[in-house]
């Protein structure tokens, strides 16, 4: 029995994802990332005196994107809120946000956990801008401030503490950020901290209504983080409570390296933001034209395109899983199908030596020259018999490094399979005078002799043999 | 309403300012004769009136998404009380 089995576990996440528009959301700047410090800033975003902020109209419009992708309501009406807070990575002193009027409320997205799916609620979805980056000098003696990432549109989307495990809270992530890439909204990269998260922990007694004391975990870096901090986090709960304590409501800041929550210890007064309208900026009309015209911008998203692949092309759902987690892969299958019929030896290939070449490189897809096309074509001439299956790991490696065409490189190569029935003969016998010793064990009853066999056969051929001429004819051999 | 001087405090603390006894004293005074003043407003029947966060009757004035140039980063800091590196420079905030 684990010091967790007394109790259930209750999370709900705030997720700030980074859209990825070219400017940002109230001035020109760019808002591309990696540049030199404070070379992306003006008086808007530097918040000097008497400068105006205008909305752009595309963070809007993403916004609206992935409100609905994560089937919210849309607000007919909405305004935007200063959140006033001193500290350096804001020059104005104040984020402006949402408070009152999210733009998408209620939503909702499925997860599946062991094989079961669980609907977890959105709260809100809002649109803010982003924060500067502090970077701490000096031994903690000062700080710099570089401004280019302040006014990055935002949104900021809130759970419902409907997530029972660091698993689902997983889960969940890695579905927010597929659906989020399949609406082209934002590139999701936590490293590049275009998505963040915060989440909400806390724990009660099996069948208990009210929920217990929570922490606040910050500064999880990846999905893996997140869930090594929850897991962390609802052990050192289980063991406060344990011994008789309670848990004390604060903010934990998640150390990687340690693998350990810590303190922020920040000051007892709550935050006092004092949101107010900002009067600065106009209300926001969402008319049913305007989001009717963003709705029908919304892909087919990775649920509908995994149930599809089940239903059309009779995959497993498992596979269909893997292949729609990534828009860019489930296009690249896709693409592939074009140019064969076999969809599960597509899937195969692509699930088996694609993924584990990107895996095993850390590499994604963009790196790497292959294209759906060129597995399709490969997968036909596996089918035509042109090359042996085999022979296409040779096939897919090359592709995989230069991108040529299946049928050139085969050609280039001389990978082309031999089935020439004499051809292949001369070599079963020559094979069979050279190891006497190997078919006597098999006409002995030593069935695996064969595999030595057929081995020493492709090896000849430098494996271009046909291997089902090659075990037909060797046996027909044999028997005799 | 009445100000007191733990408000005053309170609201001193966000804005980061440091205040006398005495300047305490005087704003809670100064602090709830505004308030008061704005008070009056409620004096007034607002019943039937929708309620709005903007004196403009306007909505949706939005621009374009497209980059323009940005400041050269020496003019980006003319205003920095030090700088080091490109970056405004300030004393260590830890949170």
């Amino acid at each position: 029995m684990s010091i967790l089995t007394p109790y259930e576990t209750v999370v709900g996440l705030e997720v700030h994802v980074e859209l990825h528009t070219k400017s940002k959301i109230f001035c020109g700047c760019s808002t591309s990332f990696g540049a030199p410090p404070n070379t992306h800033t003006c008086p808007v975003c530097l918040g000097h005196p008497g400068v105006l902020p205008v909305l752009n109209r595309q963070a809007v419009e993403y916004a609206m994107k992935a409100a609905m992708a994560l089937n919210c309501e849309i607000a007919e009406w909405c305004k935007f809120d200063r959140k006033n807070y001193f500290y350096p990575d804001s020059p104005k002193a104040y984020q402006i946000s949402q408070y009152d009027q999210p733009i998408g409320s209620n939503g909702w997205i499925d997860i599946e956990v062991d094989g079961k799916t669980k609907r977890i609620g959105i709260t809100r979805l809002h649109l803010e801008e982003d924060a500067g980056k502090l970077t701490h000098i000096d031994g903690g003696f000062g700080s710099l401030a570089d401004f280019n990432r302040v006014g990055t549109p935002l949104v900021e989307i809130v759970s419902e503490p409907d997530i029972r495990s660091p698993e689902e809270a997983k889960a969940y992530l890695e579905k927010l950020r597929a659906i989020m890439l399949y609406c082209e909204v934002s590139d999701v990269k936590m490293e590049e901290g275009s998505l963040r998260c915060d989440a909400n922990i806390s724990l009660r007694p099996h069948g208990q209504k009210e929920f217990g004391t929570r922490t606040e975990l910050k500064n999880m870096n990846s999905f893996r983080g997140v869930q090594r901090g929850l897991e962390y986090e609802q052990l050192r709960q289980a063991e406060v409570l344990e011994s008789g304590g309670r848990v004390v409501q604060e903010t934990r800041r998640w150390d990687e390296n340690q693998g350990k929550t810590f303190s922020m210890r920040s000051k007892e007064e709550a935050h006092d933001y004092r949101y107010f309208p900002d009067p600065d900026l106009v209300r926001l009309h969402i008319d049913a034209e305007w989001r009717e015209r963003v709705r029908a911008s919304i892909p087919e998203l990775p649920d509908a395109r995994q149930a599809r692949y089940t239903r059309e092309y009779g995959l497993p759902s498992y596979d269909a899983g893997v292949l729609t987690a990534s828009k860019k892969l489930a296009d690249f299958f896709e693409e592939s199908l074009k140019h064969t019929s076999d969809a599960k030896a597509s899937a195969n290939w692509i699930m088996g030596d694609l993924l584990g070449y990107l895996n095993s490189n850390g590499l994604e897809l963009d790196d790497v020259k292959i294209t759906g096309q060129g597995l399709g074509e490969m997968i036909g001439l596996i089918e035509k018999g042109t090359i042996s299956s085999k022979i296409a790991k040779t096939v897919f490696k090359t592709m995989l490094e230069t991108g040529k065409a299946p049928q050139k490189i085969v050609e280039e190569q001389g990978l082309v399979q031999i089935s020439d029935e004499g051809a292949i003969l001369a070599i079963v016998d020559a094979v069979i005078a050279a190891n006497p010793q190997s078919v006597e064990d098999f006409r002995g009853g030593k069935d695996k002799a064969i595999g030595f066999l057929v081995g020493q056969i492709m090896k000849e051929t430098k494996g271009k043999a046909n291997p089902g001429l090659v075990n037909k004819l060797l046996m027909d051999r044999l028997k005799q | 309403m009445s100000i007191t001087v733990q408000d005053v405090e309170h609201v001193a603390n966000l804005a980061r300012l440091e205040l006398t006894e005495s300047e305490k004293e005087r704003l809670a005074g100064q602090l709830s004769a505004i308030l008061d003043y704005a008070e009056k407003l409620n004096e007034l029947n607002t019943e039937g009136v929708e309620p709005t966060s903007h004196v403009l009757p306007l909505h949706n004035v939005m621009r374009e998404d497209e980059a323009r140039p940005s400041l050269p980063v020496e003019k980006a800091l003319l205003n920095a009380p030090e700088e080091e590196d490109g970056q405004f420079k300030v004393p260590a905030v830890l949170e």
